[in-house]
């Protein structure tokens, strides 16, 4: 189903906003953390937009999702606030985690983002159990799992999609297939090379989708709802995308082509195609699309001074928050 | 009052707490069992140890789940709809399966709360059975807790009677951090006076189980029964002691130990585990830090040998640290130098 049409103006405004939002929030950094400002080490989400944005559109704060190590595009697309975030990135004390966590766990429980997760498949089986809590309650609202090819190798991700079939919980694994488990191609870490055939043999639905289409990923995670709401179970959604930098920042990328990666941002650039399919639709003038993009890059400007003013955690912080009540 | 075996007491707990609070699920291999077998017939096992017994019937599918057999997804599930306002209890079956979920429990369920800023609880339980003595062998008999007591961000419970095991689970549930729950399995059908109605033990505060003036006898679980046999020995010779069950590991009561050493000059610690990085150890160190001029002897450890757990009951006797280790132990903290 090609859903452009269900979508209003301002909703299709707001797809190109968040998806904005992720790739410059993304690309600063990449300037950022090579100024050698921002502590520890930080997996960027840029190249995959279309797929974390394409997927949230279709929850609300009471869905729940649980994210990667590479979550900035997770959380930014389920609504969490993004100076907060950049706080956190620096690690600063009114960072949204109290600079306790990081680049790999920015949580937002309140926005139904229940963490990135620095351990690869360590998300899933988390996500099975809110989903479950979902059932026990009733109350249709679904539990997303995303996770990458490298993840699917994992077996607590095998344990996690077993459970949710034989619980029949409205969970939805997401893989985003970037092509890489860290510095090894999936090509030679998925053994059948099909992440959705692998799902199927869990017993449940699956399908593969373009990751740099939003409307793909969207009418996808549309129907994968719609089965989890009306009690079908879960489902997989496997998306086919690229990563434009490196497993982390300051990865060589030595397993990489030379060209890779300039190829990709031509052909699977999910910001042109975004822009391509508005010209031919014409739903969205470029003016305003352009008035987004000024407004998104004064958004990260602000969050990005307001990250490198504000004071890190005072030492009695380290005390805190390790249990309720202390 | 009512004499309760441990595992009817646990059993009683789950029974009114799932009964008070409808966020509290159940969810592990066989907590009810049968299901998709040829019989038919749920509740075919209600636990391995019969410690769920009866509460499918009573509280439904919905509530009372049972699993396949995938640790890393029973304690992930767990957390994750902990984390989505239930208060699930997860159970192992035997403690030693912690080595296929170690990621869950370590890395995720015991970091969420400092890792998210405190803007978030995890009011997880996970219940396991624990401990040598049934000729289990080496993969179902350890007692993993000095593992987990290790780890910032865990409670960690550890019931030596039928009694402190029903207030302690409730105290479990209750509470907002993730608790790991140890069921010795050689205590689950000894009886205790256990009252009907529901109440907690708070963490972190230590049983006195005897007091006396001679030495002070810190035990752990099944141990403590094994130290109150030796004890009691000495006693007809005039020897008292302390005994102290900590109850919980994490949090530890520091104080109750510290005080009877301060009065007893003298310290044996009883623990089922092997010695090195154990419970044994880490008290004893404690011990040596903030009471050290107390001290009138060195201090001794009993605990397993640096072995695996044997299968033969032969072996796995001479494992087990018994009363008479124990009454050794004792009187050689009492000999002077």
């Amino acid at each position: 189903m090609n859903d452009i049409a269900t979508l209003s103006r301002e909703r299709l405004l707001h797809v190109y906003r968040q998806m904005k939002l992720i790739r410059e929030f993304e690309e600063r950094l990449h300037v950022e953390i090579a100024t050698g400002e921002i502590p520890g080490f930080t997996h960027l989400y840029a190249g995959q937009e279309a797929v974390a944005v394409g997927v949230c559109e279709q929850l609300g704060d009471a869905d729940y999702i649980v994210s990667t190590h590479r979550g900035h595009g997770h959380c930014i697309a389920k609504g969490v606030e993004v100076i907060g975030m950049m706080k956190e990135i620096y690690g600063r004390r009114d960072g949204i985690c109290h600079g306790k966590g990081g680049s790999m766990h920015i949580a937002d429980v309140a926005k139904g983002m229940l963490g990135a997760n620095a351990i690869v498949g360590g998300g899933p089986p988390l996500a099975v159990g809110a989903a479950l809590a979902c059932k026990l309650r009733g109350n249709r609202h679904v539990s997303v799992a995303f996770g990458g090819d490298g993840s699917a190798n994992q077996g607590t991700v095998f344990e996690a999609m077993n459970m949710a079939v034989v619980l029949r919980v409205p969970a939805i694994f997401v893989f985003e297939n970037n092509g890489y488990s860290e510095h090894t191609g999936a090509g030679y870490a998925v053994g059948s090379g099909d992440l959705a055939a692998r799902s199927r043999a869990f017993g449940m639905p699956a399908e593969r989708v373009d990751g740099a289409d939003f409307f793909a990923v969207h009418a996808a995670m549309g129907r994968a709802v719609l089965h989890a709401r009306s009690g079908g179970g879960p489902s997989t959604i496997e998306a086919a995308i690229t990563r434009f930098y490196g497993h982390f920042e300051g990865d060589p990328q030595n397993y990489r082509a030379k060209d890779e990666v300039a190829n990709h941002r031509q052909t699977m650039d999910c910001l042109k195609r975004f822009r391509a399919r508005m010209e031919i639709d014409r739903d969205l003038t470029p003016a305003e699309l352009d008035a987004v993009d000024t407004e998104v890059l004064r958004l990260i400007d602000q969050a990005v001074a307001a990250a490198k003013a504000a004071p890190p955690p005072l030492e009695a912080d380290l005390y805190s928050d390790v249990y309720i009540d202390y | 009052m009512a004499q309760l075996s441990m595992r009817d007491a646990l059993n009683q707990a789950l029974h009114q707490e799932m009964e008070r609070d409808e966020r509290v699920i159940v969810l592990g291999e066989d907590v009810s069992g049968g299901a998709g077998g040829s019989s038919g017939q749920r509740e075919a096992s209600g636990g391995i140890f019969g410690v769920t017994k009866g509460l499918l019937p009573r509280f439904g599918e919905g509530r009372v789940i049972d699993t396949p057999i995938s640790e890393s997804a029973i304690v992930g599930a767990a957390a994750g709809a902990a984390l989505a306002g239930l208060r699930p209890v997860g159970e192992l079956m035997f403690a030693d399966f912690v080595g296929v979920c170690m990621d869950q429990l370590y890395n995720q369920i015991a970091k969420f709360r400092y890792m998210f800023g405190g803007k978030s609880k995890c009011p997880v339980v996970i219940r396991m059975a624990m401990g040598a003595g049934m000729n289990m062998g080496p993969q179902h008999s350890q007692t993993i807790y000095p593992f987990l007591t290790a780890v910032p961000g865990l409670k960690v419970v550890v019931p030596s009677n039928a009694h402190d095991a029903k207030g302690l689970l409730i105290q479990a549930i209750r509470d907002d951090d993730p608790v790991m729950f140890f069921e010795h399995k050689a205590l689950y059908p000894r009886k205790g006076e256990v009252p009907e109605h529901a109440y907690t033990i708070p963490f972190g505060e230590a049983s006195l189980v005897r007091e006396g003036e001679h030495a002070t006898v810190v035990a752990i679980a099944r141990m403590v029964p094994f130290a109150e046999r030796a004890i009691d020995a000495l006693a007809k010779e005039g020897i008292t002691c302390d005994l102290i069950d900590p109850r919980t590991t994490s949090p530890l009561d520091e104080e109750t130990i510290i005080e009877s050493v301060e009065g007893t000059g003298r310290l044996v610690i009883v623990d089922e585990s092997p010695p090195r990085c154990g419970l044994a150890a880490d008290i004893a160190a404690m011990v040596a830090e903030k009471a050290f001029r107390s001290l009138k002897r060195p201090i001794i450890q009993v605990t397993a040998p640096h072995t695996p757990v044997p299968f033969a009951p032969a072996l796995e006797r001479a494992y087990v640290p018994g009363p008479p280790r124990i009454e050794a132990a004792i009187r050689l903290a009492l000999r002077d130098a």
